[in-house]
């Protein structure tokens, strides 16, 4: 979109073909004088386009969804939403959505699907999951959830007597980080981050792209912090959004960025920039850590980041002197390396030195206020026999979706036969399709709850279509930021086609289990009422306001009569970590060199587009609208180097001769040389989604490889390389 | 008699898009056209490289080439600023597309009318204010009443060097730019 002239001479041509197809209805209701009559109505509830759960207030006329607002009494949008949540009626309205059940009839991967009623489906899964209990055990049937809904999900497996509930949030995701902060501070970053962002006055992204992930609160605060005057740092390989209000772009050679946190970290106690009282009073281990990171020094460093020396020193030293009030993000998708709990223990030590957790313009507490009781008196679910699927990984405090994995292809330590994926584009998030298929064919039940029918329902033995979030009640979102926010989700229109909610999917389901004893209340209402009572909370008073917020009386920040508590080994902050070194792992990360592209090959980096969440949107007819497929970004002295113009198609080969679908060549000086990018979650390769339909290319389809983390299982997948060639 | 103006603050645009999608959703803006947007510009060769995120929209000029060449009398200015098109009266002759220097405007593909940005006229009589202003995450778009001495656009106007696109054009827009660098 620009101001050319030309481009206003383009745009005036498409104009005219639209006039000549006008239809002039509503010009001759207009002359009638007739204007039917608006039934309006104002409904809160919270989004699920992203995890952020933005509350909000649905505007229905005549029935229909026709505008979504932030609810300002929310803390996650305060009256505002992304351009994803604001296009929230595009995912109800999607025509090709799921409609009635479906059972597969033909091949798994070669689909024949009969429309089947409710209890067709949900008996035909009954069944089978009474049949694998009996044979394999209950822990046999697994779960792969994405979104609010998934917790019934895992309810009812717990209930059943499974605990392998996975969410590629954690080794695919967040994971790493949230283990090293963990082990530095006893606590992790929290969801929302619990940083002082609006207040910050030096702010560092490490990879993380504000802006371009629109955490919607988090970016508000973002920007209040630049405006008032923050100096930012962004350590990216590309020049992102973020990068263009950055005092210091540092684009640093992708896979490097231990090697800069510890020279950082060298020269903060080399030159005693640390917060001196804060890390007495708080920290152990500061002499074994000036040990350790002494030979990283900028120069060295320079080396490996390709970061100017002087550049490093100068921005650890400017960071310094604004300390306490410096934000280090923590990231969000930290899986990139295999390495990354490591590199999420060096953010952790610098925020440490920085003195900033805890701290005004760092790091904040949580309130402490108590959340939103369980239902009363529920069974308690039948002791777990065996363990749960965390593989071989210390840290990994979840069953994790690639152990789940590894562990239906092989059967060791125990078959699994059954998967559950809920909201989640198995495909499209787990790195290695072709392990995901190869599991798949080992199962003798596989369920696909979902909206939208993404290509990996072509794996499923039976689908069943959930409503989308505006047609559903689901369990309440208990946000504990600075304060403690209760946000309920109500239907504001009801379900279109034979959609259902997952409550109801699993209530039923649960029955036929003979698990009735574990769903005493006879429906969601009844449910939320029960909960809501044991804190209070009137059920209407919830429904009319959308969020209740409860003030609180502790402080977010360290003061006399504030001390911190960090749950860790020692009870301090854990510069050096014995429980590491005892695990052996390294007490203070080392850097080790990754390895570097060949000849002729890219590292392929992907990230996110403010108008889509992962996989889940590109069908949506207002944001597909805007960004209908992705772009391969490359630097543009490369591409022309390479004879490639831009916006041209090409296609990518990896290492191990993945080949991708077309996808559009983006040639831009905002990305260094030995990379390219691109949006995660394109390439839908079913016609179903018709507007999806192949429409970029799957970062994911190229991710063959992936390095996994040693401490918690982690799956790093910026570890391919790929090279590119024209469109045959 | 209010004086309506928008001053977009660049420096805090963040390229979320979530006023584009806002409008279009408010409006019932038809497919593939827009009436605000937000243009992205890179400067310089990697690594020193400048990006500018600018909103636009309609301007609202005060001196509105649209409504001068509009044969009809369809669209017209009202007296709080706000440029509109009278649909009713619009023969679709494209006479103000071609007269407007800020590609403000299309053809209505639904009726065959020009449309446009109406600064969101209807949530102004409600109390509200536009819809992309509502939900902008960064706060960079400001709406308000310059008549009104106590409005946060009055206040910047009179504090901080503010510029507008294409001067030369003439036209007084009613949509200012606070930016750290001269508009390209
Ligand atoms: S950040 Fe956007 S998509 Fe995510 S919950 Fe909020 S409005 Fe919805
Ligand atoms: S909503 Fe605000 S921050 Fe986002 S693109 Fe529009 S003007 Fe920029």
């Amino acid at each position: 979109m620009s101001l050319s002239r030309r481009d206003f001479l383009k745009l005036a041509t498409v104009a005219a073909g639209g006039t000549a197809i006008s239809v002039p209805i509503f010009k001759s209701v207009m002359a009638m004088g007739k204007k039917p009559e608006t039934v309006a109505s104002n409904i809160p509830t919270f989004c699920e386009i992203c995890f952020w759960n933005c509350g909000e207030i649905a505007r229905v006329e005549n029935g229909k969804v026709v505008k979504l607002e932030g609810n300002p009494t929310d803390p996650s949008s305060r009256g505002k939403l992304c351009a994803r949540g604001n296009a929230g009626m595009g995912s109800l309205y999607d025509p090709d959505r799921l409609k009635h059940p479906m059972l597969n009839v033909g091949k798994r991967g070669e689909p024949k699907w009969k429309k089947v009623s409710w209890d067709e489906a949900l008996g035909f899964i009954a069944e089978k999951m009474t049949k694998i209990k009996a044979t394999y055990g209950p822990e046999a049937v697994a779960l792969i959830s994405h979104g609010t809904g998934g917790s019934f999900w895992k309810y009812l497996l717990k209930a059943y007597g499974s605990q392998n509930s996975t969410a590629p949030s954690f080794a695919q995701c967040r994971g790493p980080r949230d283990i090293g902060y963990t082990l530095t501070f006893g606590a992790g970053p929290g969801s929302p981050e619990q940083i002082d962002l609006a207040n910050s006055k030096f702010i560092v992204l490490i990879g993380a792209h504000l802006g371009e992930n629109a955490h919607n609160s988090q970016v508000q605060d973002f920007v209040e912090g630049i405006a008032r005057g923050a100096k930012l740092v962004v350590v990216d390989p590309r020049f992102s959004t973020a990068a263009g209000k950055a005092t210091w772009w540092l684009p640093i050679k992708p896979g490097t960025d231990i090697a800069l946190l510890l020279a950082w970290i060298n020269i903060i106690v080399q030159e005693k920039l640390y917060d001196k009282e804060y890390i007495n009073k708080y920290a152990i281990g500061l002499k074994e850590l000036k040990e350790e990171v002494k030979t990283y020094t900028p120069e060295w460093a320079s080396k490996e980041t390709e970061i100017p020396a002087d550049i490093i020193v100068e921005t650890v030293r400017e960071m310094s002197r604004y300390k306490p009030s410096v934000v280090v993000h923590p990231g969000r998708h930290t899986a990139w390396y295999g390495d990354d709990t490591q590199r999420s223990r060096a953010m952790a030590i610098l925020t440490a030195l920085m003195g900033s957790w805890g701290r005004e313009g760092g790091y904040y507490f949580p309130t402490k206020v108590a959340g939103i009781p369980e239902y009363p008196n529920l069974p308690s679910p039948p002791e777990p026999q065996r363990l749960k699927l965390s593989g071989d990984w210390p840290y990994a405090v979840e069953a994790t979706t690639t152990s789940l994995r590894k562990t239906t292809i092989t059967g060791k330590p125990y078959p699994v036969k059954g998967w559950i994926a809920y909201d989640c584009h198995i495909l499209k998030t787990l790195p290695n399709q072709k392990e995901t298929i190869e599991a798949i064919k080992n199962l003798d039940l596989m369920v696909v709850v979902d909206v939208l029918p993404y290509a990996h329902i072509d794996w499923a033995d039976v689908i069943l279509p959930e409503c989308t979030y505006l047609e559903r009640y689901d369990d309440l979102k208990v946000g504990k930021g600075k304060v403690l926010s209760v946000t309920i989700r109500q239907p504001v229109v009801q379900p279109m086609y034979e959609s259902k909610p997952s409550w109801w999917m699993v209530r039923e389901l649960g029955i036929k289990l003979g698990l009735e004893a574990y769903f005493p209340y006879k429906d969601i209402e009844e449910y939320l009422k029960a909960r809501l009572d044991a804190k209070s909370i009137r059920f209407e008073e919830l429904k009319e306001k959308g969020t209740i917020t409860f003030p609180d009386t502790a402080n977010p920040f360290i003061t006399s009569g504030n001390e911190p508590e960090f749950d860790t080994d020692s009870g301090k902050i854990e510069l050096y970590s014995k429980a590491l070194k005892e695990q052996g792992f390294d007490p203070v990360p080392k850097y080790k060199r990754p390895e570097m592209p060949p000849e002729g090959y890219f590292r392929l980096l992907y990230g996110r587009s403010p108008l889509h969440t992962f996989s889940r949107t590109v069908n949506n007819q207002w944001l597909w609208e805007l960004y209908k497929e992705n772009e391969l970004w490359i630097n543009a002295k490369r591409a022309k180097a390479l004879g490639f113009k831009n916006g041209e198609y090409v296609v990518l080969i990896n290492q191990d001769g993945a080949r991708s679908n077309r996808i559009k060549l983006k040639a831009t000086e905002r990305i260094r040389e030995d990379c390219v990018y691109m949006v995660h979650g394109f390439g839908h390769n079913s016609k179903e989604t018709k507007k999806a339909y192949k429409k970029g290319a799957d970062d994911q389809s190229l991710i063959t490889r992936y390095a996994i983390d040693p401490l918690m299982g982690g799956t790093g997948m910026r570890v391919n390389f790929v090279k590119i060639i024209k469109e045959a | 008699m209010p004086r309506y103006a928008m001053v977009i603050d660049q420096r805090r645009c963040i390229g979320c898009m979530a006023c584009v999608v806002a409008c279009k959703r408010e409006n019932n803006v038809p497919e593939e056209h827009y009436r605000t947007r937000v243009v992205e510009i890179v400067e310089g060769t990697f690594p020193k490289v400048r990006m500018e995120l600018r909103p636009e929209l309609c301007n609202h000029c005060k001196n509105a080439p649209c409504v001068y060449n509009c044969p009809t009398g369809a669209s017209y200015k009202k007296e709080d600023g706000i440029v509109l098109v009278n649909k009713k009266r619009c023969v679709g002759c494209k006479a103000c597309i071609a007269a407007c220097p800020y590609d403000a405007r299309f053809i209505d593909p639904r009726n065959g009318a020009a449309h446009k940005c109406t600064f969101c006229e209807h949530r102004i009589k409600e109390g509200k204010e536009p819809a992309c202003v509502t939900t902008c995450l960064s706060r960079a778009r400001i709406f308000g009443d310059l008549d009104d001495p106590q409005s946060i656009v009055s206040k910047i106007c009179a504090e901080k060097h503010l510029r507008i696109l294409i001067a030369e054009a003439g036209t007084k827009p009613s949509v200012y730019y606070l930016s750290l660098q001269p508009l390209t």
